[in-house]
């Protein structure tokens, strides 16, 4: 005889890196509902983006996560620029690429580490944060943070990148390289991994688009979506192309990150030998007045930002859409129907990032 | 995985990767975003920096002259440092630690 | 800035939001605004990176209909804007309650525009401490 069961998983567990909860009712074995719960992290950021000013909000945009926090500021203060007109210098558009695409790499090594921790592969683990290290020392070296970097102004970047460092980057991220193709064999090739990952949460590509996912995760189900395509900063002049998978599995999930990787690493060199000389920022004068949803694709997929301004020096009206909350309703589909023992591995292959979703 | 067999005797063999921290310490980048410092004899007490500050870390008062920073709410953005006419707010490498 | 914006009445909500899906497009998100007397409500859509936006004024008091039976990703933006914006959303597919975001003892609908004069804090319910505690 059959009885269901609620498990609750989370909010502390040993494979979420943040606190969200999923109540998974189990018919023995096999999960047939599941349903989140979030709110342990809320921090009601975007009431404090309205009593702050708009310059100030850089800073506290940034610091919406702790692992693309560059994105954040780059959105917001495009988000800006929009409705003040302003349009921003060349080589502040390739330096903003060269930025973001390193952030995009340190982000899909740390979740390819922490997936590899979840389904019990220790040693990848460390290799990849090990060389995650080197990009962060990169970064540390080029804008004076390890994750929270603050070179993103508006009108501009704040920080230039000369051309011993130049060297120096494209140096350092061979070395990367070079190394990940000594591990990421073991992740993508190897037998137990591909046991682990395979048919594994699966989702279909017509539910991906109906449950609104984005970013690797509706890229792994065929879904040809990257915000990139639509030539922000300086990605027009960059031929980028995008990662596409079928298959919509973890195993899909995971080799999206890993190709991306590469592009992303392709991308920072093509910006650095393709960057024009010129000012860094221009002067921004003057308060926002109208409406925008600004758009960029962060590591995890789209990122929204709604930003309505009122002539004042305070923002009417701020909100976040991050990417992890429009995988959420896609999360639940994929793990009805499951293992109880395949929830770790599902979870981690949307790359919660929890406390962005919950501002 | 021949690779990732290769690479564990390897590492058996050579030194670790890891730094013994306390005892070895990693010089700071330079100009990294470590913590704000004040040449005090060069400022005029605007405030300029205190209405600026987005975490409301800086207390700066006219009368008495006073310039206080709390590093415990600090984020460490560079804002004051921009914004101070006489630039006499600084950025230095290396973390804040408390005084013990 | 936005373009594209379509002003909608209440009534005709469900059926331009059914014409959006069979049109193909991909809920992105919703967006509330507190105008003081009304809510202003915006819903945005996509496709082919183009996107398309919906602008409802809901009057305080009035209940949101939810579109969580046309497209299900809405309903976690739905109980979040039940939670912060005390707006009662009817016909939720899946219903927390304005438990989603807020815990019990939470401030009640806190993104609303406070009344001029009174800052957030009046709202928030802080218990007395206990007798002694100040003592000691």
């Amino acid at each position: 005889m059959i009885r269901r069961n609620t498990i609750p998983f989370g909010p502390q567990h040993p494979v979420l890196p943040e606190p969200i909860q999923l109540r998974l009712v189990m018919e023995d074995e096999k999960i047939v509902e599941a349903l989140p719960a979030v709110g342990y992290v809320h921090r009601g950021l975007e009431k404090i983006a309205e009593k702050k000013d708009y310059i100030q909000d850089v800073y506290l945009v940034e610091r919406i996560c702790g692992i693309c926090s560059f994105m954040h500021s780059q959105n917001y203060c495009q988000g800006i620029e929009s409705l003040m007109n302003v349009s921003v210098p060349d080589r502040a558009r390739y330096l903003r690429v060269v930025w973001a695409e390193l952030h995009r790499i340190h982000s899909h090594l740390l979740i390819l580490g922490l997936a590899a921790d979840a389904f019990g592969f220790e040693n990848l683990f460390m290799r990849l944060w090990q060389i995650r290290e080197i990009i962060l020392d990169i970064m540390e070296k080029t804008a004076g943070g390890r994750v929270i970097l603050g070179v993103c102004t508006l009108g501009g970047v704040k920080r230039d990148i000369p051309p011993a460092l130049q060297d120096e980057i494209l140096r350092q991220l061979d070395e990367a390289e070079r190394q990940l193709s000594d591990v990421l064999p073991a992740l993508v090739n190897d037998y137990s991994v591909k046991q682990r990952l395979v048919g594994i949460g699966v989702l279909p590509k017509d539910k991906a688009y109906e449950l609104g996912a984005v970013g690797p995760v509706a890229r792994a189900s065929g879904l040809a979506m990257d915000l990139r395509e639509t030539c922000y900063a300086a990605y027009g002049d960059l031929d980028f192309k995008m990662v596409t998978e079928t298959a919509g599995d973890c195993y899909a999930r995971t080799l999206v990150r890993v190709k991306e990787l590469h592009t992303s690493a392709e991308l920072v060199r093509k910006a650095l030998k393709r960057m024009p000389e010129g000012p860094l920022s221009v002067p921004v004068k003057g308060n926002p007045t109208g409406e925008v949803l600004a758009r960029i694709e962060q590591p995890r997929g789209e990122l929204n930002f709604y930003i309505k301004g009122n002539a004042t020096r305070n923002l009417e009206r701020f909100r976040v859409r991050t990417p992890t909350f429009a995988n959420l309703p896609a999360l639940l589909h994929m793990l009805t129907g499951c293992q109880l023992a395949d929830v770790p591995v599902i979870a981690i292959c949307i790359d919660p990032c929890i406390s962005c979703t919950e501002r | 995985m021949i690779n990732l067999i290769q690479s564990i005797f390897s590492k058996l063999s050579s030194r670790p990767d890891t730094r013994r921290y306390p005892f070895k310490k990693r010089e700071p980048m330079e100009g990294s975003r470590g913590h704000i410092d004040i040449e005090i004899d060069k400022c005029i007490f605007c405030g300029a920096c205190q209405k600026r500050c987005p975490s409301n870390a800086l207390t700066v008062s006219r009368d008495p002259k006073s310039w206080s920073l709390n590093p415990y709410a600090c984020i460490v953005c560079g804002y004051c440092v921009e914004v101070c006419p006489k630039k006499c707010i600084v950025m230095n490498a290396g973390h804040f630690t408390p005084p013990a | 800035m936005l373009t594209d914006v379509k002003e909608i009445e209440i009534e005709h909500l469900h059926k331009e939001v059914w014409q959006l899906k069979r049109d193909g497009y991909r809920f992105v998100t919703m967006t509330c605004t507190d105008l003081g007397d009304a809510h202003d409500i915006l819903y945005h859509f996509d496709l082919h990176y183009a996107l398309k936006h919906l602008r409802l004024k809901l009057p305080r008091g009035t209940a949101l209909p939810s579109i969580s039976s046309q497209f299900f990703a809405a309903v976690l933006v739905e109980n979040e804007m039940q939670d912060l914006f005390g707006i009662e959303v009817s016909g939720l597919a899946v219903d927390f309650k304005g438990r989603f975001m807020l815990s019990d003892g939470a401030p009640v609908a806190p993104l609303n525009k406070a009344p001029i004069g009174i800052g957030l804090d009046v709202r928030v319910k802080t218990p007395a401490p206990a007798e002694g505690v100040a003592q000691s």
